[in-house]
């Protein structure tokens, strides 16, 4: 997967961050844009007007064949079943603990054709897993190098989409997808997105992503899209209250202590990591995932301590100045009986406690 | 005036941790470089020590955050905090808009004017950061 020790690798839109002065850092062995200009100038276009995102970083698993339901279904918490062709759900990948090897999208491109979207930092992990559980009639290819990924975000991201492709993504809903063309090229549109926002996450072939990249910019100037790098993504994200791998869930964080029960179905059957938490849905959860906001000032980061009246009860996952809300905010485990929207409790600034509360999630949800 | 002058004003003295000091009489004002605000992006928090605290050069005395990243300041002399640019609180960007002039962040009463002598001068401060770029 990954070439020479210290060798980044690169997306296909390499040059064009360049040219449009990305600052460019590592990220899961990549070599990505965190930023064009300013992180807050591109957070709020994409609240205002659209962001464009190169996320061509993410690892795509093909799964096909008469099992590839049955693979799915064993392998991830979420009901893949219920999705209908041009479907898709958020879902995870979990262990025999119930915890997360990864965090995932399922596309369903046929009745026996599947497509994951996973973590990055995930893909050679989550494709070996896959592939080791997979029996029977099912073929799993690891297609990361067959797809680019751009991401329009924002509420006149499909607006500017729209104005280069012939698919009507009018009849396009959330979670769902069209194949079609767009500038000319073959491609997945999704109406998904990692911000909070309206949007569409376009898979495409490498070799045509940054001509498609370079259109988008020039069909969407004038509604205000900008470029937009992974540290936008970040608050946006976080702002969104959607969970980043490696941050806020892990091998160690179950999924239903990440707040995720919505993605687990029971009901479908067996599948990896059931059995755990359906115990812990009996004794219930010894920790959870909340969100809180700064009473004293200060940003939390994480990695700080969370105490609630005085003693060590948690730890700070994400946390940031929320750029559009206006607020520093952020997320972390805290005891399950804590958990409450309203309780104070203390985020350990350099030494000093500096007092927070337990807020519902998300910080931001977009009016509609 | 020319854009170096802008970015490495000649009348200043710079630390190699990126701040500068303007000296005046026996009280030096205290902030972080053009180049320093630059790395750091868009500052979004500051948090400075009480006035009538006293630093020690080279140590830790506050706090600049920016989006992304936490970066300790240190202090260019020995000395007591005098004055606080209080203005931050509601509006750290002024150290990104103007490092040198609204975006100061503490007068210091120079305990040892000798500590001065361990500053860079605008030229010196110049040569380091090109080094550190390549």
């Amino acid at each position: 997967m990954t070439g020479a020790a210290g060798a980044l690798r690169t997306t296909p839109l390499i040059d064009l961050h360049r040219e449009l002065g990305a600052r460019l850092v590592e990220f899961a062995g990549w070599q990505m844009p965190v930023q064009y200009g300013s992180i807050l100038e591109e957070h709020q276009a994409v609240r205002q007007a659209a962001g464009l995102f190169d996320v061509s970083h993410m690892g795509e698993i093909e799964i096909r064949g008469g099992g590839a339901l049955a693979l799915v279904q064993r392998l991830t918490c979420n009901d893949a079943a219920r999705l209908e062709p041009g479907a898709a759900q958020y879902s995870a990948l979990t262990t025999a603990k119930g915890t997360f090897v990864d965090d995932i999208l399922v596309y369903r491109r046929a009745r026996e054709e599947f497509l994951l979207v996973v973590n990055a930092g995930n893909a050679g992990k989550a494709f070996a897993w896959i592939a080791g559980h997979a029996e029977g009639d099912v073929e799993v290819v690891d297609a990361s190098a067959r797809w680019a990924q751009l991401a329009v975000q924002g509420p006149r991201a499909a607006a500017i989409v729209q104005s280069m492709t012939a698919v009507d993504l009018g009849a396009i809903r959330g979670y769902h997808f069209a194949e079609g063309s767009i500038g000319g090229v073959g491609a997945i549109l999704s109406r998904t997105g990692y911000t909070g926002e309206d949007g569409f996450e376009i898979y495409l072939p490498p070799e045509a992503a940054a001509t498609v990249a370079r259109q988008l910019l020039r069909a969407g100037a004038g509604a205000g899209l900008r470029p937009c790098g992974l540290g936008a993504r970040d608050t946006l994200r976080l702002e969104a209250a959607m969970p980043l791998y490696g941050n806020d869930i892990d091998e160690t964080t179950t999924v239903l202590e990440a707040g995720l029960s919505r993605i687990v179905r029971f009901e479908k059957g067996e599948f990896v990591g059931r059995g755990a938490l359906v115990r812990q849905k009996e004794i219930g959860i010894p920790r959870q995932l909340c969100g809180f906001e700064m009473i004293d000032a200060g940003i939390p980061r994480h990695g700080y301590a969370i105490r609630v009246d005085g003693r060590e009860a948690g730890t700070v996952t994400s946390g940031t100045l929320g750029p559009w809300v206006k607020q520093s905010i952020g997320m972390g485990y805290v005891p399950a009986g804590q958990a409450r929207p309203g309780q104070h409790v203390q985020i350990v600034i350099r030494e000093r406690e500096a007092k927070a509360a337990i807020v519902p999630l998300p910080f931001y949800r977009r009016p509609r | 005036m020319s854009k170096e002058e802008g970015i490495y004003p000649e009348d200043l003295k710079y630390t190699r941790e990126h701040e500068w000091l303007a000296v005046q009489g026996n009280v030096g004002t205290v902030g972080i470089t053009h180049y320093a605000q630059s790395e750091l992006g868009d500052i979004v928090y500051v948090e400075l020590p009480a006035v009538g605290t006293q630093v020690v050069g080279g140590e830790e005395f506050g706090t600049v955050e920016s989006v992304k990243a936490v970066s300790e300041i240190f202090a260019p002399v020995s000395g007591e905090v005098v004055e606080i640019n209080t203005a931050l609180g509601s509006g750290p960007e002024q150290i990104n808009g103007d490092p040198y002039g609204a975006g100061w962040l503490v007068k210091i009463k120079i305990a040892d004017p000798k500590d001065l002598d361990g500053l860079l001068s605008s030229g010196a401060y110049r040569k380091y950061i090109e080094e550190e770029a390549n």
